[in-house]
């Protein structure tokens, strides 16, 4: 049996470790390219665990560090602005690049986008943190973010029960 | 296969020519190491395309320069959306420097 490649969720009160896959998986290639390429192709291995991840959350951020402690400018502003946007906690789940090199590189590809943080909101690509910004200025994320339903309201419980 | 050269002109000639820009600021924000560029890129090709649209343009224009580099970013204007903002900022339409210390990209850069 394959071990599956599972990508570790860190979300703002836990984090836990990964459940890793031996390395890369050996046995012959369908395709006769040598290594170097093989390596550099998104493997389905790794694209199957960034759908995964991908789709673990209405609001998925792939960042540098995590989202209390963030390792680079640029994913802290796009966690600073999520926070000031209301995003409900348990809607929300970040992954940290700096952990995991196949994530880090598969997701450049996955995406087709050169630079990280990225954000993906319901499954889809809405840009880094340049973009995150901008919206958040002319108020296109606030409106994306509340027609899918992922923002804390006034009065509203984040976490703990869900009142009826 | 040979690294482009990355460097301010280069970046903004290459995106006048790629992306018919009519105005192209760029911005090291490296330090001076030549390895991070923030960019306010004004085109009419960019009219009509929702912010995405408009950076993923921006990166096809600069994919090797993009992939060689440790970071990028870019505001995309249309040159009407241009005019209004600097008529409504005194003049001050820049490249965004959100995520940087002082215009200087900060934490791990690679």
């Amino acid at each position: 049996m394959f071990s599956r490649t599972v990508f570790s969720r860190t979300v703002r009160q836990t984090a836990f470790s990964a459940i890793r896959p031996a390395a890369t998986p050996v046995g012959p290639s369908p395709f006769s390219l040598s290594l170097a390429v093989q390596r550099r192709l998104l493997s389905d291995a790794v694209r199957q665990a960034i759908d995964k991840a991908v789709a673990s959350a209405p609001v998925v951020l792939f960042m540098k560090g995590t989202p209390e402690t963030p390792q680079c400018g640029f994913s802290r502003a796009s966690i600073q602005v999520l926070g000031l946007q209301g995003v409900n906690p348990d809607k929300f789940a970040a992954y940290n690049v700096l952990e995991d090199q196949d994530l880090r590189q598969g997701i450049k590809e996955y995406s087709d986008w050169p630079t990280i943080p990225q954000l993906y909101v319901d499954k889809e690509f809405v840009g880094g943190c340049d973009i995150v910004i901008s919206m958040h200025q002319n108020g296109e994320l606030a409106k994306l973010l509340e027609d899918k339903g992922v923002v804390v309201r006034e009065g509203e419980q984040a976490e703990g029960e869900k009142r009826e | 296969m040979a690294q482009p050269s990355i460097s301010e002109d280069s970046l903004r000639a290459a995106l006048t020519e790629r992306l018919k820009a009519t105005h192209v600021e760029i911005q090291d924000m490296s330090g001076g190491c030549g390895q991070a560029f923030t960019s306010l890129v004004v085109s009419p090709e960019f009219a009509g395309k929702n912010s995405l649209k408009r950076h993923r343009l921006v990166n096809a224009a600069l994919k090797e320069e993009i992939s060689a580099i440790h970071a990028w970013s870019a505001k995309c204007q249309t040159p009407e959306e241009y005019e209004k903002e600097m008529a409504a900022t005194g003049g001050h339409d820049k490249p965004p420097l959100d995520g940087t210390e002082g215009g200087k990209v900060a934490g791990v850069s690679e």
